[in-house]
């Protein structure tokens, strides 16, 4: 009878757990036995009367070749509603001798009875098996929304001129969203949009070692494309099959309102100018994907009254009951029909649309996040700007950033800026007169950068940037100028120069302004840039002469 | 990164001294460029000639001085001429009304011969 009792519980256990559990000690029970589901022994067992003699199943079924080999003389199928739920394996009797009517009999009895019973066990076990699991699951998402909530930012930074709104509400299940917020030390500000793949703790854990990696590198590397290539660098190798991240990374200067951004395959973002929304193309490789990956940068300079919304998926991605979804047209639709709608009234607007759209008793699948950038449209922003030439503002489109170096402020430095310059602009094929034109206006605003902001003090460099768009090329130069007054410019007159009327100086800035389309110069407190601008219209020397 | 040091030297012909440059006309060529000017007005030329063909790079501390030698030039009733700029010196010489003060020449042949007939 032991045997019957071994057979029972091992029979109650292995449902259970799906392994065996080792015999009590001192008993020696049969060998865990696994029945696949398409076994012809399972189709045999449910229309089988009652007890089997093993030796006399004529069947090719590897579960039958396992019950032979465990020694295994009779078998009693337990089944309860049609479904095979165990079998009582029973070996040789101790007295040697074969089993008897009675035997199987009394064994069929018990199966009969058993059954039933080991069903409710094991439904009872199971039920408790799905609490656990439930309560496990509970637990990983406070786990998971504690994490998101510790680390994304309490507050918003205040930037005069600027309103910086935000909105995250986060799924049931929790997502992998997350946004940042990070003054660098010279006053510009990242901003970062950004979602883990997968959701609960294993998000919200990448989300923290994203967030972390993003936090040290932002300081120390600033450009957006060279931040997430080391950030994908860092989680390539790292993170776990089929989890990547996506992450949209700006970098604001709030002076001049330049939005320099890269992106790791995030939802572009929209820009809102006078009523008329775009969406700022910049496309990349999620991080975490594959090694090796180079982010494309791009530029915008916000206007005052400009506004850019940055954004998860998960509004866009939001279905109503018709299985139809938010989408990315009616997004941009919704940002330019609130058009008087500012900073937080805008998100408001953007989630009574969504509401709308959405309709009662709508679940939210994904976290969403909002973020809403806008340059104040009052007077009095704290950047003062010149803007040389007409037609300026219609250059404020995207630009792809080529380069960007640091030159050490030291008298005839300026020809390692035009060393930058040739390789950064190589691949444009500019024609050569303007590439000469170019080349001088560079120059001579480096040489005043080095000299006049930053006094040829080997601890300031001039930061020189190089930008394209398909319509231009521009330099930027920025020295540590501290709230130099903007020259006034006294046009030389070689004439007065001549007569010892004016000093024969004088010509550097006169040089720029007549050799680019545009010369942008805006000063801060702690820095003074000056933007050359230089359409790209072909050659527009064709057929001249000297 | 140092710049190229200007080098003049000058040379003579009848009427006329050319001063040939070589290097950068920057702050740091004023000394050789006074000096190589002050060599070529001994004998009293008509005219002075500087010679461009070897210069790669004039900024505007360059167009300075040769602001100054032109002024030089002038108060002494002797011209100066250009020869051997770059279409594009030739062209900021014209944004500067430089060459409407010193006349620019292709080459040295053009520069010299202007004077003899």
């Amino acid at each position: 009878m032991s045997a019957w009792l071994r057979a029972f519980w091992r029979a109650l256990t292995r449902r259970d757990t799906g392994e065996a559990p080792p015999p009590p000690a001192g008993q020696d029970g049969p060998p865990a036995l696994d029945i696949a589901p398409d076994d012809p022994i399972v189709a045999f067992f449910l229309r089988a009367p009652g007890a089997v003699e093993v030796d006399e199943i004529e069947l090719d079924s590897p579960a039958v070749r396992a019950l032979r080999a465990a020694g295994i003389k009779l078998v009693v199928p337990l089944v309860s509603q049609g479904e095979l739920i165990g079998l009582l394996n029973l070996g040789p009797r101790l007295s040697e001798q074969e089993y008897s009517a009675d035997d199987r009999a009394l064994l069929n009895n018990l199966a009969t009875q058993a059954a039933p019973a080991l069903r409710v066990a094991q439904l009872v076990r199971q039920q408790q098996a799905e609490t656990q699991e439930r309560e496990r699951l509970d637990y990983e998402m406070r786990v998971a929304r504690l994490i998101q909530q510790t680390l994304l930012p309490r507050t918003s930074p205040t930037l005069p001129g600027w309103q910086l709104a935000r909105h995250y509400q986060p799924a049931r299940a929790v997502g992998g969203d997350f946004y940042d917020f990070i003054e660098l030390t010279d006053g510009r500000l990242v901003l970062i949009v950004g979602d883990v793949t997968d959701k609960g703790v294993p998000a919200a854990l990448l989300m923290a070692t994203v967030r972390s990696f993003l936090r040290s590198a932002a300081q120390r590397l600033v450009a957006p494309g060279l931040v997430l290539r080391r950030a994908n660098e860092h989680l390539c190798g790292d993170i776990p099959p089929n989890m990547f991240v996506t992450c949209l990374y700006a970098v604001l200067d709030p002076e001049s309102g330049r939005l320099w951004y890269a992106n790791a395959g995030h939802d572009p973002p929209y820009v809102r100018r006078e009523g008329q929304v775009e969406e700022l193309r910049a496309i990349g490789v999620p991080l975490g994907l594959m090694p090796d990956i180079e982010y494309q940068e791009h530029e915008l300079v916000l206007e005052p009254g400009d506004s850019v919304l940055l954004y998860s998926d998960g509004l866009v991605e939001a279905h109503n009951s018709g299985r139809e979804m938010f989408g990315f047209p009616r997004l941009q639709a919704a940002v330019a029909r609130h058009a008087e709608a500012r900073g937080q009234a805008l998100i408001d607007a953007l989630l009574a649309d969504l509401a709308g759209f959405a309709g009662e008793g709508w679940e939210q699948e994904d976290d969403i996040t909002l973020v809403v950038l806008e340059r104040e449209p009052a007077a009095g922003a704290p950047a003062r700007s010149r803007q040389a030439g007409d037609g300026a503002a219609r250059l404020a489109g995207p630009w792809e950033r080529l380069a960007e170096h640091r030159v050490p402020s030291q008298p005839g430095n300026e020809h390692l800026a035009l060393r930058y310059l040739g390789e950064a602009v190589r691949r444009l094929d500019l024609p050569p007169r303007d590439l000469e034109r170019l080349k001088t206006a560079v120059a001579e605003a480096t040489m005043n950068a080095m000299e006049h902001g930053n006094s040829y003090r080997p601890d300031a460099p001039v930061l020189l940037e190089v930008l394209a768009s398909p319509a231009a090329v521009m330099v930027r130069i920025t020295d540590r100028g501290q709230g130099q007054p903007l020259p006034v410019l006294e046009v030389p007159d070689i004439e007065a120069k001549l007569a010892g009327l004016q000093s024969p100086r004088g010509w550097g800035m006169f040089l720029i302004e007549r050799l680019v389309d545009h010369m942008r110069v805006s000063s801060g407190d702690e820095r003074h840039t000056v933007e050359l601008i230089l359409y790209r219209k072909g050659d527009r020397y064709a057929g001249e002469t000297t | 990164m140092p710049a190229k040091q200007l080098e003049a030297s000058v040379r003579r012909l009848p009427g006329v001294a050319i001063i040939d440059l070589r290097g950068e006309i920057n702050a740091t060529a004023e000394a050789a460029l006074n000096a190589a000017y002050a060599e070529a007005e001994q004998g009293d030329p008509r005219a002075v000639l500087l010679n461009f063909v070897e210069v790669d790079y004039i900024n505007s501390t360059g167009i300075a001085l040769i602001v100054g030698l032109l002024a030089r030039a002038r108060s002494s009733n002797r011209q100066l001429r250009a020869y051997g700029l770059s279409d594009h010196y030739v062209e900021i010489f014209h944004i500067t009304r430089l060459a409407d003060f010193m006349q620019v020449f292709s080459d040295e042949a053009a520069a010299v011969a202007v004077g003899e007939s």
